[in-house]
């Protein structure tokens, strides 16, 4: 034990959750997905041999949860194998899926492999959007995976993101989750990361919009209680003060990318810092000793306003993405903040979005079309990039 | 939650219940979440196996920790555990 307040390197805390993202491939288009627009770029994927690895070097440092994430996780044929021997490992493994690649005698083999937990996404709940949104005929089909996991006595978690396109469905996703009989649900306010942010201007719901489905969501909490934990968090471009971004900077998230790509969050290798790759370092290394991950642990990075912030172990400044994405420097203080010099521009910029939406409410713009997330739409992005 | 002492208490199976050696404590893991036990209820939870009933696991606490007055203490905490979940009877 050393005195409250001393931080050496020998407190660093092991990572507690591992989150696998296997693959980038997926089925869906859907034109909020949070992994990289570079997408494109991730051919590499690691073998069944690296991943074991990994799990392994984790599960010794202290992981105790894996995510076995994507792109769409069911799209690697070694998943049953990976998740026997996560769970031989003592992991509770978790499966973030569309649904879409499932079928029962996959359910059955997951579940004799050893999965504790599915979790499947809804984009909406009428089959129009939710197809419309992820760019395929899924949704039948996903309802009738979502019945299955109940079945198979899988404790059931539906995620929805929600954005300006679906938030006004809310009473009717929140009764499809009630039909699905879901023991958690996630109402997942659209983060504007990867995909959803060039998607924003169609994507941010308006303030109006949010304080009606409050009230719906917590009608729905209220009734439900007892019966299905209902999780619903507004986006945080409406906040005044910036999320405590992973817990930490290295603090107990742990995202191996479909590469190798060791990261602190599934959004950080955006930013313009070496992160090392577990096909040349071991977990243990990567997670102590490689710059990346050191970069912004501890307070000594910050600038004002947040070093000298009595917030500042609240809430570590926010998101490190969120910063570099609007101001251009990962360093300052995430502009969600209203004590960020960037405060003002963040407002403005909703408030441009919320004319937009009027706008085309009223039928007087044509809303711009949605960039789907999809392999060509990757590959014309990263060919841009490259040209500018 | 009303518990009679001849209940059957078993892990329900949403939940995970394990020692975690790098925590140094038992452990109930669900989806996406661990929350981390202290000891006396690790000592309760590693005795709920869909056999013992509520009565066998009282007697066996007292027996092994040298106690007799465990039974408020170990309903109180089962009481927790149904309302969360983490539990259910056997059927």
């Amino acid at each position: 034990m050393t005195p409250a307040g001393l931080e050496t390197k020998s407190d660093l805390k092991p990572p507690l959750w591992l989150l696998a993202e296997l693959t980038y491939r997926c089925p869906l288009q859907c034109p909020y997905c949070s992994n990289p627009l570079e997408i494109a770029k991730y051919q590499n994927e690691l073998s069944t041999e690296d991943w074991v690895r990994v799990m392994q070097q984790a599960r010794k440092m202290g992981a105790a949860q894996i995510g076995f994430s994507g792109g769409e996780p069911l799209v690697r044929p070694d998943l049953e194998e990976l998740v026997q021997e996560a769970r031989h490992l003592g992991y509770y493994t978790n499966l973030i899926t569309s649904g879409v690649g499932m079928d029962e005698a996959r359910i059955k083999r997951l579940k004799d492999a050893g999965l504790d937990h599915i979790q499947i996404s809804f984009q909406a709940s009428d089959e129009e959007l939710n197809n419309f949104l992820g760019g395929t005929k899924t949704f039948q089909h996903k309802k009738e995976m979502a019945r299955l996991v109940k079945a198979y006595e899988y404790p059931m978690v539906l995620n929805i993101v929600i954005h300006r396109k679906n938030i006004d469905q809310i009473r009717d996703i929140l009764e499809m989750t009630v039909e699905l009989d879901a023991d958690y649900v996630e109402l997942a306010s659209t983060q504007y990361y990867g995909w959803s942010r060039i998607n924003v201007d169609q994507l941010l719901p308006t303030r109006e919009q949010l304080a009606r489905a409050e009230i719906v969501a917590k009608e729905y909490q209220e009734r439900m209680k007892g019966k299905s934990r209902i999780i619903y968090v507004i986006p945080d471009y409406f906040e005044n003060r910036p999320k405590p971004c992973m817990n930490g900077w290295g603090a107990i998230f742990l995202t191996i990318a479909p590469d190798g790509t060791a990261l602190p969050c599934h959004e950080a290798g955006q930013l313009p810092i070496d992160f090392p790759n577990v096909k040349e370092v071991s977990v243990e290394e990567a997670w102590k000793d490689s710059p990346g991950f050191n970069h912004f642990r501890g307070f000594e990075w910050m600038k004002e306003p947040c070093r000298s912030c009595d917030e500042k172990e609240k809430d570590f400044g926010g998101c490190r993405c969120q910063a570099f994405m609007m101001t251009g420097d990962a360093a300052n203080t995430d502009p969600v903040c209203d004590k960020s010099p960037k405060h003002q521009e963040l407002l403005d910029d909703v408030e441009r979005i919320e004319k937009l939406a009027a706008q085309e409410a009223a039928h007087q713009v044509e809303a711009k079309p949605l960039v789907f997330r999809n392999m060509k739409n990757s590959k014309q992005i990263v060919k841009e990039a490259a040209d500018v | 939650m009303n518990i009679n002492k001849a209940d059957i208490p078993e892990i329900a199976p949403t939940f995970r219940f394990q020692w975690e050696e790098v925590q140094d404590c038992y452990v109930v893991l669900y989806p996406e979440g661990m929350v981390k036990l202290s000891g006396s209820a690790g000592e309760i939870m590693k005795r709920i196996n869909g056999e013992h009933s509520v009565d066998t696991i009282i007697k066996d606490l007292e027996t092994t920790f040298s106690e007799n007055k465990l039974e408020d203490d170990v309903i109180k905490f089962l009481e927790v555990a149904y309302d969360t979940g983490w539990i259910r009877n056997k059927k």
